[in-house]
């Protein structure tokens, strides 16, 4: 696992993607955070980094897609993915290198934005006047939300040998996991069923935690759900119906 | 279904050719053996081991250079090398010495720090060979090395295998039919996923029945000819050439001679034909064509 791991995370940094994606997504988040007056932390008036936490995933949506849509439709498209198999190695070993290295660019990318809240920290009137357990919830929030994206987007890249099938179906389905079942639910007058549906999504379980409460029910929504897409990658692939 | 009820054994130390035409299955076979694709029924066994039940051990044995040669195009020789060797769990002194040594055998010294997709096709296809070569495998199964080469890079790709291949058993696929003379002890024919022929390349050779084509200065009769003894069949060709097809076995080229110094005819030219392999081949894969019409 290791060694697909560690290929997968040198092909993004030999590449453009890695600094692509870290770079689009600080500057798109600094501008945001500090120049734009709608969202600007400055005008709001509180010390919170609300517009990180809630304009941040939908900018996910689009670059974790983007991330992953290369791993397994260039491998399949190049024939490598023969390869691969044909080594030593078990699906599960291919797959989690390849979601792993994904997943370690996109903790990356969040990193830098602590400096966000070290500004707010200083800034805030009185100095550390923030909801420091609120920030905290939402960065592991942030995390496991955008590793839930990279094993949607991991799944989407094994269904297809075409890079921007998959950019696009990993995009939508991060649209649906994200707010779509959180929208869905207000379809249904019934509170029980409502309720239902919005925990099917991952808003539900990314507010709660933004509160700074880490529910292990949470958690076990993010492993499962990650874990579950996964497990159907690995079906995907074992299938070789291709 | 490509492949149907195919049962071979490729002994060890062997260069078994894997000889048929387009879409004949001899990919499939190959996938299923190298563990790629399952088989529906049966099973490959690689030094008697199940492929489908032991496939980490026979992978590790197994040397595979699949068809297309597929690469990373984006990583340099040498990573790419290393990459692979890393695969197979050898310690990082291992990897440097293994990795160095294929980097010599497959002649890569100067391209070694070059991205694979700049190199040429030859270059590709000896990195390909290196890939499969990395762990010292018993078995090595190539799926058509050479194809898309041009007669330089071939001959040098046959000349690679033929080093690489003293001490191991290897399994390889073409339709190129002077490789298979150049490199295989045995043949091995697939026609529509059966197997047509499974033998000696000499002895196939010779069961197709040997070609001479004659050429004379004037008229001769045709049935004459066919009556000289250990002709089976005499085919006219041009004006005074012919075909002639001699008994498996015999070799009707003195009494030919004799023929002509009788009847008094200037025979001007007498030649084994060479292309019996081709010609064996395409009796052995059209027959079936036939007998399996509407």
């Amino acid at each position: 696992m290791i060694h697909v791991f560690l290929k997968e995370f040198n092909s993004f940094l030999n590449s453009l993607i890695g600094y692509l994606v870290v770079g689009v997504f600080l500057i798109a988040m600094g501008l945001l955070m500090w120049v734009f007056p709608d969202t600007s932390v400055l005008r709001d008036g509180y010390a919170n980094m609300d517009t990180l936490f809630l304009v941040g995933p939908y900018i996910f949506i689009f670059l974790v897609p983007a991330i992953t849509m290369r791993s397994f439709a260039e491998e399949r498209k190049l024939g490598t993915l023969e390869l691969l198999m044909t080594k030593p190695l078990r699906e599960t070993d291919i797959i989690l290198g390849k979601f792993l290295a994904a997943f370690l660019l996109v903790i990356l990318s969040l990193i830098p934005t602590l400096i966000y809240y070290f500004t707010l920290y200083s800034l805030g009137s009185p100095e550390g006047n923030i909801d420091t357990p609120g920030v905290m919830g939402s960065y592991i929030g942030m995390i496991l939300l955008g590793g839930i994206f990279c094993s949607i987007g991991i799944l989407a890249s094994s269904l297809t040998s075409s890079q921007v099938v998959s950019f696009i179906i990993a995009a939508f389905l991060c649209f649906i996991f994200y707010s779509g079942f959180d929208s869905a639910a207000s379809l249904f007058n019934d509170g029980e069923t409502s309720l239902l549906v919005k925990q099917f999504g991952i808003v539900y379980h990314y507010e709660a935690m933004s509160k700074g409460l880490i529910d292990s029910r949470d958690l076990i929504y993010f492993l499962s759900v990650g874990g579950i897409l996964l497990l159907f990658t690995k079906v995907v692939l074992s299938s070789r119906s291709w | 279904m490509a492949v149907d009820d195919i049962s071979f054994a490729v002994n060890e130390g062997e260069i078994v050719g894997f000889l048929g035409p387009n879409g004949a299955g001899k990919s499939t076979t190959m996938k299923i053996i190298t563990g790629f694709l399952p088989p529906t029924e049966g099973t490959a066994l690689v030094e008697g081991e199940s492929v489908e039940d032991h496939p980490m051990s026979v992978k590790k044995k197994v040397g595979y250079l699949p068809e297309h040669n597929p690469l990373y195009l984006d990583m340099y020789v040498h990573e790419y090398l290393h990459f692979m060797a890393g695969i197979f769990g050898l310690s990082s002194s291992q990897k440097r010495n293994r990795v160095t040594e294929m980097i010599h055998l497959c002649g890569l010294a100067d391209e070694q720090n070059k991205r694979i997709g700049l190199l040429s096709k030859g270059f590709r296809q000896r990195v390909g060979l290196a890939q499969a070569l990395i762990h010292d495998p018993k078995v090595l199964i190539l799926d058509e090395p050479t194809s898309g080469l041009d007669p330089n890079q071939l001959v040098e790709i046959r000349k690679l295998i033929k080093t690489v291949s003293k001490d191991k058993t290897v399994l390889f696929s073409t339709h190129i039919l002077q490789e298979v003379k150049a490199l295989c002890d045995r043949v091995i024919v697939i026609n529509k996923g059966r197997i047509v022929a499974d033998d000696r390349l000499d002895t196939l050779l010779l069961g197709g029945g040997n070609y001479l084509i004659v050429e004379f200065a004037n008229e001769v009769n045709e049935h004459e000819l066919a009556l000289i003894e250990g002709v089976e069949q005499v085919k006219k060709l041009e004006n005074f050439r012919f075909q002639v097809k001699g008994l498996p076995g015999s070799d009707v080229r003195p009494k030919l001679v004799d023929f002509a110094y009788r009847q008094n005819l200037s025979l001007i030219g007498l030649k084994q034909e060479e292309n019996s392999l081709e010609s064996i081949f395409s009796q052995l894969t059209n027959v079936d064509q036939k007998n399996e019409g509407p």
